[in-house]
């Protein structure tokens, strides 16, 4: 499927100043962005730790999502599969293994990685919808095998989970230090990205993306290439979902469900898909959404439809991408 | 809408009284916090049913020394959303009690928030005994329902009255298989027999005749649907479609008045279902109604409901007879509420044991006939009553580690 | 009695009917959906939420005095204009099919030259409105609608105890399908239309207004799933989630047949119906999944779907 989100991306003006693969306009936008972390949880934002931990987690989510869809041009329509199979497994060996934090977010990336080379052999010589919707129906496989699984609770799911000490010595019990561990992944994942996608390998991931059959006549092999993406994006998703379900302690059929798969499309969408901050943005006004609209009740479903809407007919590109369009930056 | 009106003067004054010490004011504000599902499947059964039911508790307690403030989320059956809604609640809004919060992932992932910061949390919502079992806290107490207690009265009583013989329509989760198990432990300890059960795929079936027409081909006389919700809503229309209310009994395992009067009355007579709390069951509940009505004119209180009114009423003379700054341990108001019989319209008399659970009798009631009932919201006979000494689960078996040997 | 693979065979049968039975609604849902894909290039998410509407204005036809106290007890009609089972099969996908050209006329027509996603997105995004807001305005424990009097009581078939509306149902679908797929590929309408999917502004250029009957064939897609609506909200829970439940296996039907085919729809979803029904003989547990692990084989072996051409 070719998304015409960015063409931006591929007629880039050749950058003037960078900074480790950061043109000047991204340096800013990094700087600005670790302000943020920094000082939000502080006086006088003072905004909640726990909910930005939240935001990071699904930032993180949406940007490996934003890997396929933003560069490759690969429609996951099932991503959350990976996202809840890493928090499940995360979850489960911190609490039954008593494994250090470090040790049970990796062995959850590392599920999220083999879910997707599955996945991912199956899927991939399938274009466009038809790719969308091979995922979405492994997905849904998955979900139910999560339901019936008896190590995932079922509806239950697993609770109670530790925290536990960072390399067995650092507490992480105490929300700050959690979020400076939860930041941390985060901008070593968002930089691990930002190096796949300006990397050689990366700009023949945009070239399957602008036009397959020509990569192919190259003499690309597009299928490794696609498949090599697809399970990058899966590591990080299984790596984010572990986060997630350390800092609130909990594993369940949410993460799994579709309409966690869903919502990471919209947090791509509305942020700017194939941009590299648009995810991040994305994440933090639909989680925001969630927390902030909790109160109303009944309307927070449809104040999300409509949300959706207006940005398919006004805001095409997202907050980002518009950004990026206005003052011909990439962003 | 009174009280509303004195709570706004009230703190309109303490303003601009009291400026500088907003964090002074804060701390003698009682906050009760309402957390449920909003726009989802389970709105009708909590919702704002819910929120009421706490406005007349806060009504009936009435004392204008003491400032009481309800919020209200809606956790849109995420845990996480839940979770994220408890913390914040507790580390920034000071709320010192929260009360409902449906579905048992959500119920459990805040039951060990509610503990962590040692507050006070009163689960009407879900439906797992593990809130009382292996996971309970000296921080909560489950009132109104649970698992076990609807096996026991729906099972148990139905044996007696003659339905011997079960086929169950369960979906395959853990809350229909535990209900699925613990309802047949009953029904064969009375000396019943179950014939069959069909499991199937939860979430994501919509039609059930293909489960019912195995029922009727078993020939038991009673169909048990280990169920929720919308499931056990067209479960029940299909087998009124198929004619099996025509010989067998149909046993709900877990249905709520709502779901009654979503359903109909022509399509829900003669079902057989258990709630601790009934409107109509004597002058107390129906006056508690009125005042319920005051607010809701449309709308009946059901039995999560209710435990959300009981259980906020005495959390607050609980928490008057000990002086507003024990609110900071919450495990101590806990241990006195379990100390203390609770004492309202809605339950009477109830006492909350160890572990955490509230003693409420356990009803079992058949849906009027439509030529009985005398207008909306007039569903319910009464069947059976199982005396809160036997419908919980026993003390011991439990697992709960608060329970001393 | 004779058994296969140990099932009696009596009670076999009875399930395949009942299989066909859901196929009937899977292939009504499905068929409207693949005519929206085929002719508008759109996938309608929105098509399970505008099902659920048909079931709801069949009931507010039914019993208008109950919704209109919602709004104000001083509002009544009288009994007259209540509409019964028989009208409101016609009226109610006659008005929302109306909604529906509304939609497509304010909102969907702007999307016809972006990429599928973005339809895709923006239909999901109106299900949620439409969905969230009969919440607000119903309640989510759903209302009653009860069997029409002339099709109550069952039919004892020898093999198994058929209730007489289950059979109407199969009847009406099997109906309304063939008479769409006969419009569509037989009459001069439908090779207009089917002109116009391939080149539009050629077929404009012939005289044929086709932005119009673009809208009507986007009210006419719709009007299918209100009608399935209608005749779902008898036998299942009239709720503001029932088409969320559909809407996914409904896809998983879609794209078996092949996108955009007609035929290919109506026959999967009947199919599907069956496999359906045999899985929840055998193995009942995984009767919601096995459509995916259909969908997946299927995709892997034609990778256009069963009746798709292959692009």
């Amino acid at each position: 499927m070719s998304v015409s989100a960015s063409p931006l991306l591929a007629a880039r003006p050749a950058r003037r100043f960078s900074v480790a693969g950061f043109s000047s306009s991204q340096a800013i936008g990094l700087l600005c962005m670790l302000g943020l972390i920094v000082l939000l949880p502080l006086w006088p934002f003072s905004i909640y730790p726990v909910f930005l931990m939240k935001v990071l987690c699904f930032a993180l989510f949406a940007c490996a999502f934003n890997l396929l869809i933003g560069f490759v041009g690969l429609l996951s329509f099932g991503h959350a599969a990976f996202f809840g199979m890493g928090a499940y497994v995360t979850a489960w060996t911190a609490k039954n293994w008593g494994v250090t934090p470090e040790i049970a977010i990796l062995l959850g990336g590392a599920t999220g990685a083999g879910l997707g080379l599955v996945f991912g052999l199956i899927a991939i010589r399938r274009q466009g919808l038809y790719f969308a919707m091979i995922t979405l129906a492994l997905a849904q496989m998955n979900y139910f095998f999560c339901l019936q699984a008896p190590f995932t609770g079922g509806e239950d799911g697993i609770q109670q989970v530790p925290r536990g000490a960072l390399f067995g010595v650092f507490s992480l019990r105490d929300d700050f230090a959690m979020y400076a561990v939860v930041a941390v992944i985060f901008l070593a994942c968002f930089l691990f990205i930002h190096r796949i996608v300006y990397s050689p390998f990366g700009q023949v991931l945009k070239a399957i993306r602008e036009n397959e059959p020509r990569a192919i006549s190259l003499g690309y092999r597009t299928d490794d290439y696609k498949l090599i993406a697809f399970v990058l994006s899966t590591f990080i998703a299984g790596i984010a979902g572990g986060t997630k379900s350390l800092v609130f302690g909990i594993a369940t059929l949410t993460d799994v469900h579709f309409a966690a798969s869903g919502e990471v499309v919209l947090m791509a969408l509305l942020g700017g898909m194939g941009t590299i901050f648009g995810p991040v943005v994305g994440a933090a006004i639909v989680v925001g959404m969630q927390n902030y609209l909790a109160r109303f009740g009944a309307w927070v479903t449809v104040t999300q439809g409509v949300i959706f809407v207006l940005c398919v007919l006004a805001f095409r590109r997202g907050v980002i991408g518009e950004i990026d369009n206005k003052f011909k930056l990439s962003l | 809408m009174q009280i509303t009106r004195r709570g706004l003067i009230g703190s309109a004054a303490l303003a601009a009284t009291a400026m500088p010490g907003r964090a002074r004011a804060q701390a003698s504000v009682i906050k009760i916090g309402v957390m449920n599902d909003g726009s989802g499947p389970y709105r009708d059964i909590g919702g704002q049913l819910s929120v009421n039911a706490v406005r007349v508790a806060v009504q009936d307690f009435g004392d204008p020394g003491l400032q009481v403030e309800v919020v209200y989320a809606d956790h849109q059956n995420k845990p996480d959303v839940g979770v994220g809604i408890a913390r914040q609640w507790i580390d920034r809004d000071g709320v010192d009690l929260i009360v409902d919060v449906p579905t048992s992932s959500v119920g459990l992932a805040v039951n060990s928030v509610v503990r962590e910061k040692n507050r006070v949390y009163i689960n009407t919502g879900a439906a797992t005994a593990d809130l009382t079992g292996s996971a309970c806290t000296p921080n909560t107490i489950h009132w109104a329902y649970d698992t076990y207690m609807l096996a026991k009265s729906t099972g148990g009583a139905m044996v007696k009255a003659g339905g011997d013989t079960w086929y169950f329509v369960t979906a395959d989760y853990v809350f229909g298989q535990q209900l699925q198990r613990d309802t047949t432990a009953f029904v064969t300890s009375n000396g019943g027999k179950v014939l069959g059960s069909s499991l199937y795929p939860f979430p994501g079936t919509t039609d059930f005749s293909s489960f019912l027409v195995s029922a009727q081909a078993s020939g038991a006389k009673v169909l048990g649907l280990a169920n929720a919700g919308a499931d056990t809503v067209n479960s029940i229309k299909q087998a009124a479609e198929f004619g099996l209310t025509r010989n067998m009994k149909v046993a709900a395992l877990l249905m709520f008045l709502g779901d009654v009067h979503g359903l109909g009355l022509e399509a829900a007579q003669g079902l057989f279902l258990t709630e601790s709390f009934y409107w109509d069951m004597n002058d107390r509940t129906r006056a508690f109604t009125e005042r319920f009505r005051k607010l809701m004119p449309n709308q009946r209180p059901n039995m999560t409901n209710a435990g959300c009114y009981s259980g906020a009423l005495h959390f607050l003379r609980v928490l008057k007879d000990m002086g507003v700054a024990a609110k900071s341990d919450g495990a101590a108001v806990v241990a006195r509420m379990k100390a203390m019989p609770a004492e309202d319209d809605a339950y009477g008399t109830t006492t909350i044991r160890q572990d955490g659970l509230a003693l409420v009798p356990a009803y079992l009631f058949q849906v009027k006939k439509t030529s009985e009932s005398k207008g909306p919201w007039d569903y319910y006979n009464l069947i059976a009553t199982t005396p809160p000494d036997q419908a919980w689960r026993p003390l011991s078996e439990g697992g709960c580690s608060l329970v001393r040997a | 009695m004779f058994t296969i693979f140990g099932v009696p065979g009596p009670l076999l049968f009875g399930q395949l009917l009942l299989g066909l039975i859901n196929g009937a609604f899977y292939a009504l849902l499905s068929l409207g959906l693949a005519v929206i894909f085929g002719m508008l290039n759109i996938i309608n998410f929105a098509h399970g939420a505008l099902f659920m509407l048909g079931a709801f204005v069949a009931w507010m036809l039914l019993t208008p005095n109950t919704w209109l106290a919602m709004i104000n007890p001083a509002y009544q009609v009288p009994d007259w204009l209540s509409l019964g089972y028989w009208p409101a099969l016609i009226v109610a996908p006659l008005i929302v099919g109306a909604f529906g050209l509304l939609l497509e006329r304010t909102i969907i027509s702007r999307l016809y030259k972006l990429d599928h996603l973005y339809g895709l997105l923006l239909t999901f995004g109106l299900a949620l409105i439409i969905e969230g807001l009969a919440r607000n305005a119903f309640g989510s424990s759903g209302m009653p609608y009860r069997i029409p009097p002339e099709l109550s009581g069952a039919t004892d078939l020898g093999f198994m105890f058929m209730p007489n509306y289950r059979g109407w149902v199969v009847v009406a679908a099997v109906i309304v399908c063939l008479a769409t797929w006969l419009i569509i590929e037989k009459t001069q309408l439908g090779a207009r239309l089917r002109a116009a999917t391939e080149n539009a502004p050629l077929v404009q250029a012939f005289g044929v207004n086709v932005p119009r009957m673009v809208s009507l064939t986007y009210a006419g897609g719709i009007a299918l799933a209100a009608f399935a609506g209608v005749l779902a909200a008898p036998i299942y829970s009239v709720n503001p989630n029932m088409g969320s439940s559909f809407i996914i296996t409904v896809f998983a039907v879609v794209v078996i047949g092949g996108m955009g085919s007609i035929l290919g729809s109506i026959v999967t979803g009947f199919g599907l119906g069956i496999v359906e029904g045999l899985t929840k003989v055998f193995y009942p547990q995984a009767s919601a999944t096995v459509i995916f692990v259909v969908m997946v084989v299927v995709l892997l072996v034609r990778p256009a779907g069963l009746f798709g051409k292959a692009a």
